[in-house]
C-alpha cells in the first residue's frame, strides 16, 4: 500500500517536472525539425526567461501573467536575434560548424549571464501564494497545478498555431522540404526565425515556472534541464511536436520514480540511460517512423 | 631510405631539439610552473584532440563523449598507481586499455547510429561514465580520487604526445586509415567497396578512446586528484571545439587548435569572468567566417613551404 | 554454370512490391542488359544484388553460393562490384586515393604494421599505389590523379567511378546508368571501354541503361523488367521484336 501511494505521489511529482521538460523540447524539436540543429543554445534561453521574469516580478513589480508574458517576448526576442546573427550565416555550412556555434553561443550566454546578473542565484519573488493541498495521503502543492495548467494552456495555443494558422502551415512546409516550400513562394527565413522565436517563449515560460517553483534561478540553471529536454525530444521523436510534449511528460514521470525509488544520485544518468535505450531500439523515438537513406 | 620516412625522421628530430630547448629552460626556471603547467596541458589537449579527430575528423563519426574517456583513463591508471603501487607506464597502459575496451563496448551498438544521434548518445555516455563513477566509493565517489603521485612532468607529457602523433599519423595514411575515411567521404559507397564500415568504425572509435585515456593517466597524474567534475561534457566540447577549429581531418590543425586554446584559456586566467566570454566569441567569430576550421582538412607538413625543403617540386 | 543466379527474388516496401520475382541467370564472360521503364526496380534489383536490400523472399546465388544475408562489403569481398546511379565517389578525396580504398580487402598487412610502419607495410603501399596509377592509365585519368575527385568534369567521375570498382577485382561488374548524362560521343567512347575492360580482366558485366543505343549495341542478352517483374529476356533482336516490350517500354524508340 505504502509503495502505491509513493507511486502516485512520484508520478504527481513527475508530471509537474515534465510539463517543464515538454515546454523546452519543444523548441528543440521544432528548430530541429526545419534546419536540422541541436540548438546547444536552447537550455540557456530558458535560463533568460526566468531572468526576465524575475527583473519583471523583482525589479517591475508585476504580476504573475504579465512577468510570463514579458518573459516569452524578451526570450523570443533574444531567440530571434541569435537566429539572425549566428545561425542564418552559416545556413549552408558543414552542419558541425554550425552545431559548434550553437555550443559557443551557449557558452556566451552563460557567462554573460554570470557577468551581467553575478553568478549568485537569485532568489525568485513570492508571485504566487503556494497552498499545499492533501488530498488523502497525497501531497499536492499548487504552484505544481500551476505549472500543469500554464504548460497545458501552452501547447494548446502552439497547437492550434501549428495546424490552423497560416505561419504554422509553413512552418509545417519548410520541415517538411525546404526547398519546395521556398519554390511555393514562403519566406524560408522569415518562417525559421518565427520558430525560434515561439521556441525560445515556449522556453521562457518553462524558465518563469520553475524559478516560481523552486524559488532560485542561476545563470547555469538551463544546462542540465536543455540537455534533459533535448532527451525528452529524442524520445518523443525528434521534429514532431506532439512527440515533445509526451516526451517531457514520460522524462519527468520516470526522472522522478527514479529519485523515488532508486536514488537521486542516478536521476540524470536514467535520463541519459533513456536515451540511449531510445537511440538504440527506435532512433526516430516513440512517434516517429524509421526512414532510410535511398540508395 | 625512403623519402617518406626521411620526413618522419626529420620532424621527430626537430622535436626532439624543441624537447631539449623548453627542457633546458624549465631547468633554468627560465619558463616558471605556470607556464609549465600550461606545456603539460597542451600536451594532454594535443593527445585529446588529435585521437577526438580520428573518430570525428577522419572517420566521421560525430562523437561527444571524449570526455568520459579520458575520465575512465585517469581513474583506472590513479588505481594502479596508487592501489597497487605499480610504475607509471604500467598505469598508462593500463589506463588506455580501459577506456580502450570501454570505447570497444559502447562503441558496438551506438556505432550504428548516424550524425546527430550518434553525438547526442555519446554525449549522454559520456555523462553516464561519470555518473557512475561518481557513485563508486573505491575511487573516492564524489568528492574525487586524492592522493594521487605526480608523476607526469614535461618529459612523460612531451614524448607521450609525439608517440600518439606519430601513432595516429601512421595509421591514417595506412589502407587501414583510408578505409576510416572512406566511411566519412561516403559510407554506402565504402560498403560497396568491399570496406567492413562496422569494423572501421569501432576500430576507430576504440583507439580514440585509448588515447583519451592516456592523455586522461597524465591528467590525473598531474594534478594529483581525479575528480568527476573535470570531465563534463563541457570537457568533451572543449575538445571537439579544438579539433574543429584546427580542421576536421588535420593532425597538425588539431595541433594548432589545441595550441591555441591552451594559451588563450592560460592568457585569459587573470581574467576568470571575461574567460570564457572571449572564448565563445572567438569560436563564435571562427565558425562565422571559417568553417572548416583554421587548416580545412589539409596538413601543414604538405603545404608547398615544406616541399621546398625536399628539393622536389611537381 | 551460371555465375550469378537469382530467383523468384521478390522485396517488399511496406506493403509496395517494389520487386517480385524476379529471375536473372547470367553465364561468367557475359554481358548482359537490364532494361525497363522509371521505377520498374532496377536500382532495387541491384540493391538485392549486392546486398543493400535484403530480399524479402527469393534466392540469389554468385559463383555457386548464397549471398542473401550479406552485408554488402562481404558480397564485393566476394566479387561483385557496382557503380551507382548517383555517382557516389569519395568526393573529397583524390582521384588517387578514390582507386586506392577500392584495394582494401586485399590489402595483408594490419594495423600494427600500418602503425609501426614495418613488415608488410611499404611492400603492399608500393604496390597499392601502382596497381592504382595503372587502372588511372587505363581510363586516361592518370594526369589527374592528385585532382580531388568532386573537382572533375561529369564524364571523368563516371569513368573514374568503374576503376574504382574494378579495383576490388571483381568477377561480376554492376553498372547502374553508367552513361546517364554523357552525350553520344561520351557514350560512345563509354561503349568501347567496357566491350574492351570486359576482355581485358575476363569480367561478367550487368548493366542498367536507359540508352537503348548502348545496351543493343553491346549487351548479348536483355532482361526487360516492369513492375518489378521481368516481363521478357533475350536477345536484343528477340527483344526488339517482342511485342509485349514494345507495348511496356520501347513503342515509340522502335518506330
Amino acid at each position: 500500500m505504502e509503495f502505491l501511494e509513493q507511486l502516485i505521489q512520484q508520478l504527481i511529482n513527475g508530471i509537474s517536472l515534465g510539463s517543464i521538460y515538454a515546454l523546452i523540447a519543444l523548441g528543440y524539436t521544432m528548430v530541429y525539425g526545419i534546419i536540422k540543429l541541436i540548438n546547444f543554445a536552447h537550455g540557456d534561453i530558458y535560463m533568460i526567461g526566468a531572468y526576465a521574469g524575475f527583473f519583471a516580478t523583482a525589479n517591475l513589480g508585476l504580476p504573475f501573467v504579465p512577468a510570463l508574458i514579458v518573459s516569452m517576448v524578451v526570450a523570443g526576442l533574444i531567440g530571434m536575434l541569435i537566429e539572425r546573427m549566428a545561425y542564418r550565416p552559416l545556413r549552408h555550412a558543414p552542419k558541425i560548424a554550425v552545431l559548434i556555434t550553437a555550443i559557443g553561443i551557449s557558452l556566451l550566454l552563460e557567462y554573460g549571464g554570470m557577468l551581467l546578473f553575478t553568478p549568485q542565484p537569485r532568489t525568485f519573488p513570492n508571485v504566487l501564494e503556494s497552498v499545499t493541498y492533501h488530498m488523502g495521503p497525497f501531497v499536492v502543492n499548487s504552484q505544481q497545478i500551476i505549472i500543469l495548467v500554464v504548460s497545458v494552456i501552452l501547447m494548446v495555443i502552439l497547437t492550434y498555431v501549428v495546424q490552423k494558422t497560416i505561419i504554422g502551415k509553413a512552418m509545417r512546409a519548410v520541415s517538411f522540404d525546404t526547398d519546395a516550400a521556398q519554390l511555393m513562394g514562403i519566406d524560408v527565413d522569415r518562417i525559421i526565425s518565427a520558430t525560434f522565436g515561439i521556441g525560445s517563449a515556449l522556453a521562457a515560460a518553462a524558465g518563469v515556472l520553475v524559478g516560481i517553483y523552486y524559488n532560485s534561478i542561476d545563470p547555469l540553471m538551463g544546462i542540465m534541464p536543455g540537455l534533459k529536454a533535448f532527451v525528452a525530444a529524442v524520445l518523443g521523436g525528434i521534429g514532431i511536436i506532439p512527440g515533445a510534449m509526451a516526451g517531457g511528460v514520460i522524462l519527468g514521470v520516470i526522472e522522478a520514480l527514479v529519485s523515488g525509488f532508486i536514488s537521486s544520485t542516478f536521476r540524470d544518468a536514467a535520463a541519459f540511460a533513456i536515451l540511449i535505450i531510445i537511440l538504440l531500439f527506435k532512433p526516430s523515438g516513440l512517434f516517429g517512423k524509421n526512414v532510410r537513406e535511398k540508395v | 631510405m625512403r623519402a617518406i620516412t626521411k620526413k618522419d625522421l626529420k620532424i621527430a628530430g626537430a622535436c626532439v631539439v624543441l624537447y631539449a630547448i623548453i627542457e633546458a629552460l624549465l631547468q633554468m626556471d627560465i619558463i616558471g610552473s605556470f607556464w609549465e603547467l600550461n606545456l603539460i596541458l597542451i600536451a594532454i589537449n594535443i593527445i585529446m584532440s588529435v585521437s577526438l579527430n580520428l573518430i570525428n575528423g577522419y572517420t566521421g563519426q560525430f562523437s561527444l563523449g571524449h570526455a568520459g574517456f579520458m575520465a575512465v583513463g585517469a581513474y583506472v591508471s590513479a588505481i594502479i598507481t596508487v592501489k597497487f603501487h605499480l610504475p607509471f607506464l604500467l598505469a598508462i597502459i593500463v589506463g588506455a586499455l580501459g577506456s580502450g575496451l570501454l570505447g570497444f563496448l559502447i562503441g558496438l551498438p551506438t556505432l550504428r547510429l548516424n550524425g546527430d544521434y550518434l553525438a547526442i548518445a555519446t554525449l549522454g555516455l559520456g555523462e553516464i561514465i561519470r555518473i557512475v563513477i561518481l557513485n563508486i566509493p573505491y575511487v573516492g565517489g564524489a568528492s574525487g580520487f586524492m592522493g594521487i603521485p605526480r608523476y607526469t612532468n614535461f618529459t612523460w607529457a612531451f614524448f607521450v604526445c609525439l608517440f600518439t602523433l606519430f601513432f595516429i599519423k601512421n595509421l591514417v595514411n595506412s589502407s587501414h586509415g583510408r578505409a576510416c575515411i572512406s566511411i566519412r567521404e561516403n559510407e554506402i559507397a565504402a560498403e560497396a567497396m568491399g570496406i567492413d564500415t562496422t569494423r572501421y568504425k569501432v576500430i576507430a572509435f576504440t583507439i580514440g578512446a585509448a588515447f583519451a585515456g592516456v592523455a586522461g593517466a597524465l591528467f590525473a597524474h598531474y594534478f594529483y586528484i581525479a575528480h568527476p567534475a573535470s570531465f563534463t561534457f563541457m570537457m568533451s566540447f572543449n575538445y571537439l571545439t579544438m579539433v574543429v577549429m584546427g580542421g576536421l581531418g588535420s593532425i597538425t590543425g588539431s595541433i594548432a587548435g589545441a595550441v591555441i586554446l591552451t594559451f588563450v584559456s592560460a592568457a585569459l586566467a587573470s581574467w576568470p569572468e571575461w574567460r570564457m566570454i572571449v572564448y565563445s566569441i572567438v569560436l563564435i567569430l571562427l565558425m562565422l567566417y571559417r568553417p572548416q576550421g583554421l587548416f580545412g582538412n589539409v596538413e601543414l607538413t604538405s603545404l608547398s613551404i615544406f616541399k621546398r625543403f625536399k628539393g622536389g617540386s611537381k | 554454370m551460371n555465375l550469378l543466379k537469382a530467383e523468384k527474388v521478390s522485396k517488399v516496401f511496406g506493403g509496395l512490391k517494389a520487386v517480385s520475382n524476379f529471375d536473372i541467370h547470367i553465364d561468367k564472360g557475359e554481358l548482359i542488359g537490364l532494361i525497363g521503364p522509371n521505377g520498374a526496380g532496377k536500382t532495387t534489383a541491384f540493391n538485392l544484388l549486392t546486398g543493400v536490400y535484403q530480399p524479402t523472399t527469393g534466392a540469389i546465388e554468385f559463383d555457386g553460393k548464397s549471398v542473401v544475408g550479406l552485408k554488402p562489403f562481404q558480397i564485393t569481398q566476394g566479387g561483385i562490384a557496382r557503380t551507382f546511379q548517383n555517382i557516389r565517389l569519395f568526393s573529397e578525396l583524390s582521384v588517387l586515393d578514390n582507386v586506392k580504398i577500392a584495394y582494401h580487402s586485399h590489402v595483408e598487412y594490419g594495423l600494427v604494421e600500418a602503425v609501426l610502419r614495418v613488415g608488410r607495410y611499404f611492400r603492399e603501399e608500393d604496390e597499392i599505389e601502382q596497381k592504382a596509377i595503372d587502372f588511372l592509365k587505363i581510363f586516361k585519368l592518370e594526369h589527374k590523379k592528385d585532382e580531388i575527385a568532386k573537382n572533375l568534369p561529369y564524364g571523368e567521375q563516371r569513368r573514374l567511378e568503374i576503376a574504382r570498382a574494378l579495383a576490388a577485382k571483381p568477377k561480376l561488374l554492376l553498372l547502374d546508368e553508367p552513361a546517364a548524362g554523357m552525350n553520344p560521343q561520351e557514350t560512345q567512347a563509354l561503349m568501347e571501354m567496357i566491350s574492351w575492360i570486359r576482355k581485358e580482366f575476363g569480367l561478367t558485366i550487368l548493366l542498367i541503361e536507359h540508352d537503348m543505343n548502348l545496351v543493343m549495341g553491346i549487351c548479348e542478352r536483355i532482361y526487360v523488367l516492369e513492375y518489378g517483374s521481368i516481363i521478357a529476356h533475350g536477345t536484343p533482336n528477340e527483344i526488339k521484336n517482342n511485342p509485349q516490350v514494345i507495348k511496356a517500354y520501347l513503342g515509340e524508340e522502335v518506330e
